[in-house]
């Protein structure tokens, strides 16, 4: 087994040393029977070239982005990556390492955090970020969660515009914790009224922006009349190339800002491993979840840095700690600051630029199509259009031509009603003959 | 010595010679500067073409200033980050004996395989007739998870152990829910050797906890547990084999324990590598485990995740998993992404992550199992549990054992008895590794131990590195006690950076990067 490095002989040596007779002495304490003898039911060892084979063949059934016209979003973006950054976060060094329990040998993995926190703090506006959570979905419940634990209150109230299963992954926390959810219904085209839900027991508001449906959302006067009961406001961003062109969710007031990060350096990936961005006012700061990395300095005199405040951390609080996480998302996070320090602010504002540009012009020719109608007022790369026919069906025909033309809104909440309503997202990787062809594909379709 | 161009060859006579570098770099290791202080706001590493103009939809959510973040050129960016990677240690560094963290080899195979398009260019959402793949992928991994722990069921979204400590204590909660006893069974037993992560999880989830004292052995007795047992006891959250390296010998009672009194027992699987193709946790009494394919299942620790924490669950608690999940109709796969399309017989307790998991680390994790196939799991198994007891062996007469009656499974566990005295502490020991050129091992963890040292070698090392680092920590054990006393409290001598002021960050945290104002401006 070309892993492992022991030689028969090696075993019996260790064997000897040890003084045992054979391998299963050192198993004594496992119970009487329950010590396996037979072999479990499962395939052999395959050498390198015999798993290539199987896996490219289970890859082979699935349709990839780059190999259609595909304009899929809603929480997930197809982004063009520079090949730079996926070659540096396959160093050794980085990809083998862990988290930085050892500082001193670890000021690569503990830099790039530090690099990482100030870049996401820059983009959301905000005073202070953590050192990444899992990814956005999970980081809304951690920041509801929070929010609690500032305001002392419970209630969290959540805009129809957050994404769907974001809404689901706060309500089933919530549940578990005995907390309440207000969720508002479906919000298409951003008009509801969440002020008149904001009360004197509501711990924190969560609305997105761009939302779900691609509309961008003033969060100032919901940010006030939050603050002004005692609340929070929650941000929640799952495109963070938006943030190169729209303002940031802390210039408009947010306590506390949560975003998906994959758009920046990651892949797809079937939804996951991503990267969640989670960024507050410091004044906040000890009641956040998750790794921090803070600047300091050693024997020496010599800047270095470290994780600090850890005694908010399940492995120094035990039950009152602020979360239960323990990893951050490392890889995803240098993913993440590799790409974004190679864009730069000029980069990025040049990406959100053409993003945005190529998604009007997407809009535009949509809009002229009979049975279509854009609904968003405003978006940034991303909008929803209402079809003549089911969104679901309209898809799925679509992708037997080569388009993936979007999501149903129907998959992210059936049973709602708006089964003729399809997201569209559209990024610098949409050419002009993917618009042509979604357009003269739709065309045939409706 | 010359060569005929008249380039010295050997070394000239002052060579042993130590200079201070006016640089502050020494050769390979370099000083290297924050992003911010060497990059622009008007540079960029990426080229991107400006649009034609156009009519902006961004009504009056237009960005009205620059974010303030600098850029940098593509071989700046590579110099800077190759640079930074220069600073850690990592798995093919050399010897990475973290106890608890399973830090074995990477196949690069792995992540090859990981990186098919077939796999890393495909989105949760797109149509499901469109991912096959996706979904074999998952039907695969789950078939392998079962049948390597005897369980009838796996949730596979949750993204990291934490994250499926949670999963499973949700389906504990959800099954207790379902019984009626949701208001009055609310609290779940930990030993005090437990990971941190068991009372957080279980504090998240609405759970109150009670702690199990640990016994002088290192392992938790049955009548420990049965004393404690009552209609209020939800769960036990037990990690085996445990934290001090004991397969708990008295697994089976207690599951049965907490059976009869009503109750679940979840099995934190953080050591799963001890016991792959040895025992199974179904066989066990286990409830709910979750699996970390970063360790057992070598997918990269990537200086600290991401990772992927599938849960398998049993029968009992097999219908309350989360959504989304895989369900097989007359043969071929559905998935299934909200409760209420849940078929029959099932009551997911809600969702854990917006999509469907860490897909990248399933590839990973699947490629590593087809691999090493049935026989190479056991084979690493056997050969992780070999190199932990060779190196207990080969050290127990210089350092103390705090439970030599139990044969260690994976990993080795030292207290610091043996350093009373010689004033050099368990992380002033730990430090000096560094020097040597390893990476220390688990310190002060498990809890129960004073100054713990948990030394996990895992199955990736040869008998020859196993040697090398028995005969280095020999050196430094008699070293401790020998009076060398400051090559221990003044290390790491030979690091990138010596030992940081973790109180000073935590004092005065400085979380991120701000531009020095100039003296006079400062002082207004």
């Amino acid at each position: 087994m070309r892993y492992l490095p022991l030689t028969d002989t090696d075993r019996l040596d260790m064997l000897a040393r040890i003084g045992v007779p054979d391998v299963d002495a050192l198993f004594s304490d496992v119970p009487a029977g329950k010590l396996l003898t037979a072999p479990l039911d499962l395939p052999r060892a395959k050498g390198e070239l015999e798993v290539e084979r199987i896996m490219g063949r289970i890859a082979a059934k699935s349709i990839a982005a780059s190999s259609v016209a595909f304009f899929v979003g809603a929480g997930a973006y197809k982004h063009h990556v520079p090949a730079t950054v996926d070659h540096l976060i396959q160093r050794s060094e980085f990809l083998t390492s862990y988290t930085p329990y050892q500082p001193e040998i670890a000021q690569g993995t503990l830099q790039y955090l530090f690099e990482f926190q100030t870049q996401v703090a820059a983009l959301t506006g905000m005073e202070v970020a953590n050192a990444s959570m899992y990814d956005g979905s999970t980081g809304t419940g951690e920041a509801v969660l929070m929010a609690h634990r500032v305001t002392k209150r419970r209630k969290a109230l959540l805009s129809g515009g957050l994404h769907p299963h974001y809404a689901e992954v706060v309500k089933t926390l919530s549940e578990m914790a005995s907390d309440e959810v207000v969720a508002l219904k479906p919000d298409v085209a951003a008009t509801e009224d969440i002020l008149a839900q904001i009360d004197d027991e509501t711990s924190c508001v969560v609305v997105q922006s761009p939302d779900v449906f691609g509309n961008l959302r003033d969060l100032a006067p919901i940010a006030a009349k939050a603050q002004a009961h005692g609340a929070l406001l929650i941000a929640v961003v799952t495109e963070v190339v938006s943030l190169g062109a729209i303002t940031s969710p802390g210039e408009m007031g947010a306590d506390i800002v949560v975003g998906e990060g994959q758009s920046i350096g990651n892949a797809l990936n079937f939804g996951g491993p991503y990267v969640g961005l989670f960024a507050a006012k410091s004044k906040y700061v000890r009641q956040m979840p998750g790794r921090l990395c803070g600047e300091t300095v050693d024997a020496d005199g010599q800047r270095g840095f470290v994780l600090t405040l850890s005694t908010r951390e399940q492995h120094i609080r035990r039950d009152k700690a602020t979360s239960n996480i323990c990893t951050n998302s490392g890889l995803c996070v240098l993913a993440f600051t590799i790409h974004m320090t190679l864009l730069g602010q000029a980069g990025l504002s040049r990406l959100a630029e053409v993003n945005h540009a190529n998604a009007v012009k997407l809009a535009d020719m949509l809009a002229g199509l009979k049975g279509v109608t854009v609904l968003n007022e405003s978006f940034f790369n991303e909008f929803t259009v209402k079809l003549s026919k089911p969104a679901a069906e309209v898809v799925e025909a679509l992708a037997e031509k080569g388009v993936l033309a979007g999501v149903p809104v129907s998959r992210l909440l059936p049973g709602a009603g708006l089964d003729d309503l399809l997201i569209v997202a559209n990024t610098e990787v949409n050419t002009d003959d993917d618009r042509d062809a979604f357009v003269a594909r739709l065309r045939e379709v409706l | 010595m010359l060569n005929r161009q008249g380039r010295p060859t050997q070394a000239g006579e002052a060579a042993s010679e130590q200079h201070a570098t006016f640089t502050g770099n020494k050769a390979l290791q370099q000083i290297e500067p924050l992003i911010f202080e060497i990059g622009h706001h008007e540079t960029t590493g990426v080229d991107i073409d400006a649009p034609a103009p156009f009519k902006s939809r961004l009504g009056k959510h237009a960005r009205k200033d620059g974010i303030g973040l600098p850029g940098l050129s593509e071989p700046e960016a590579m110099r800077h980050y190759v640079r930074l990677s220069q600073k850690n240690y990592g798995i093919d560094t050399g010897l990475f004996p973290l106890g608890s963290c399973t830090m074995k080899h990477n196949a690069r195979l792995n992540e090859k395989m990981a990186r098919l398009p077939g796999f890393s260019d495909v989105h949760p959402l797109q149509p499901v007739s469109t991912v096959p793949g996706a979904l074999d992928v998952m039907l695969q991994l789950s078939h392998y998870l079962m049948t390597l722990t005897g369980m009838p069921a796996v949730a596979l979204s949750p993204k990291a152990g934490a994250h499926g400590e949670a999963c499973g204590m949700m389906a504990i909660k959800a099954a207790i829910a379902a019984k009626g006893e949701g208001a009055t069974r609310n609290v779940v037993l930990v030993p005090e050797s437990a990971h941190g992560t068991n009372p957080a999880t279980a504090a998240l989830i609405g759970f109150s906890v009670k702690s199990v004292p640990a016994r002088p052995d290192g392992t938790v007795a049955v009548e420990d547990v049965k004393a404690l047992l009552g209609p209020e006891i939800a769960a036990i959250m037990l990690t085996n084999p445990n934290t001090c390296g004991i397969f708990e010998p008295q697994i089976v009672e207690i599951a049965a324990a907490m059976h009869e009194a009503g109750a679940y027992f979840y099995c934190d699987g953080a050591n799963f590598n001890a016991i792959v193709g040895k025992a199974k946790p179904g066989d066990l009494g286990v409830d709910a485990m979750h699996i970390n394919l970063h360790k057992t299942f070598s997918t990269p620790h990537g200086g600290g995740g991401p990772g992927a924490g599938p849960v398998v669950l049993s029968q009992r608690l097999a219908p309350y998993a989360p959504v989304p999940f895989i369900h097989i109709e007359s043969g071929k796969p559905r998935l299934i992404e909200n409760k209420d399309d849940a078929p029959a017989g099932n009551q997911p307790f809600g969702r854990m992550t917006a999509f469907h998991g860490q897909m990248g680390m399933y590839v990973r994790a699947l490629a590593y199992m087809l691999s090493h196939g049935s026989d190479g799991m056991k084979q690493a198994s056997e050969d992780a549990v070999l190199n932990a007891n060779y190196i207990r062996a080969g050290l127990s007469d210089l350092m103390s054992l705090p439970f030599p009656d139990h044969p260690s499974m994976h990993e080795a566990l030292f207290d610091d008895e043996w350093l009373k005295g010689t004033g050099v502490s368990t992380l002033d020991f730990a430090k000096a590794m560094i020097d040597e050129g390893y990476h220390p091992m688990t310190v002060y963890f498990p809890l129960v131990v004073h100054g713990a040292m948990l030394i996990e070698p895992t199955e990736s090392e040869s008998k020859a590195s196993l040697d090398l680092f028995i005969a280095t920590l020999r050196d430094l054990a008699m070293a401790a006690q020998g009076n060398d006393k400051t090559r221990f409290t003044a290390a790491p001598h030979h690091a990138p950076i010596r030992r940081l002021d973790e109180t000073r960050a935590a004092r005065q945290p400085v979380l991120k990067w701000v531009k020095p104002q100039p003296i006079a401006e400062a002082a207004e």
